[in-house]
């Protein structure tokens, strides 16, 4: 499914408008240990997490993730708005809790038995 | 084989300096992007780059990383100025980490830095002298034939 697509159908909020949002996502990943995202995620995964540093732009960008979701509705400041402009990585937000946005994109997006 | 460089590039890292990490690690990529190298190259290489920057962003003073590219590989050198790592095989063991709490709750400290760096490499060597620094040689062939047959 289309990232825009998933965007509309979570309602979710687009924090940073620069990057591809045409992009096919393949799946997602949860987590908020960084080094456990560079060694797991993959490729045009979305990433969700509770971290909003500016070391979570360097994992997408270094990932090819298709965009990042934060958690809890938090708020990443100035810098890691700025950084994910200057690299094209879509940040999102969510109220929903780590699970609970992690269970509707995966009833959305991943194949049913 | 040719020890003909199609590009060498070395990268400044400051200790401490979390707000510029992971700078050295995105700027490779796109280099290794501009010159065509194969995706799943450029993701192994990605992973080692930024595991090894952030070694020195945390641990260390400064390091310096020197990319050389050749024909037949992706060739990584890492120097740091910092506390070295009294025991590297602990060092290398999955899970262990010596990260602060504050780093430990930025995400980092998972244990899974060198461990990564030496998955991802063809070539692995890592030396340190405890109070001076340490030194990381990483390899990734980008022709795999290479790697079986040397």
């Amino acid at each position: 499914m289309q990232l825009m697509n998933i965007i509309n159908a979570l309602s979710l909020e687009v924090l940073q408008l620069q990057g591809d949002f045409n992009v096919e996502v393949r799946g997602g990943y949860t987590s908020d240990m960084l080094s456990d995202v560079l060694a797991h995620s993959r490729e045009k995964n979305i990433w969700i997490t509770f971290q909003t540093h500016q070391n979570v732009v360097a994992v997408a960008k270094l990932k090819d993730l298709a965009a990042v979701i934060f958690v809890n509705n938090r708020t990443p400041d100035e810098d890691t708005l700025k950084r994910a402009r200057e690299e094209n990585v879509i940040l999102l937000r969510t109220a929903d809790s780590a699970f609970g946005i992690s269970g509707k994109l995966y009833g959305l997006i991943m194949p049913k038995d | 084989m040719s020890g003909e460089n199609v590009l060498s590039q070395s990268f400044e890292i400051i200790g401490g300096n979390f707000g510029r990490a992971g700078k050295a690690s995105t700027t490779v990529k796109d280099i290794l992007k501009e010159l065509g190298i194969d995706p799943s190259i450029i993701r192994r290489t990605a992973i080692a780059t930024y595991e090894a920057e952030m070694n020195v962003v945390m641990y260390a003073e400064k390091g310096e990383m020197t990319l050389r590219v050749t024909p037949e590989m992706v060739h990584l050198h890492l120097q740091d100025q910092g506390p070295g790592i009294p025991d590297i095989k602990l060092a290398m063991k999955e899970g262990y980490s010596t990260a602060t709490p504050e780093m430990r709750e930025m995400g980092f400290g998972a244990g899974m830095g060198l461990p990564n760096i030496k998955k991802n490499s063809d070539l692995f060597e890592i030396s340190s002298e405890v109070g001076k620094g340490t030194r990381l040689e990483i390899v990734i062939y980008l022709n795999p034939k290479v790697k079986a047959n040397p």
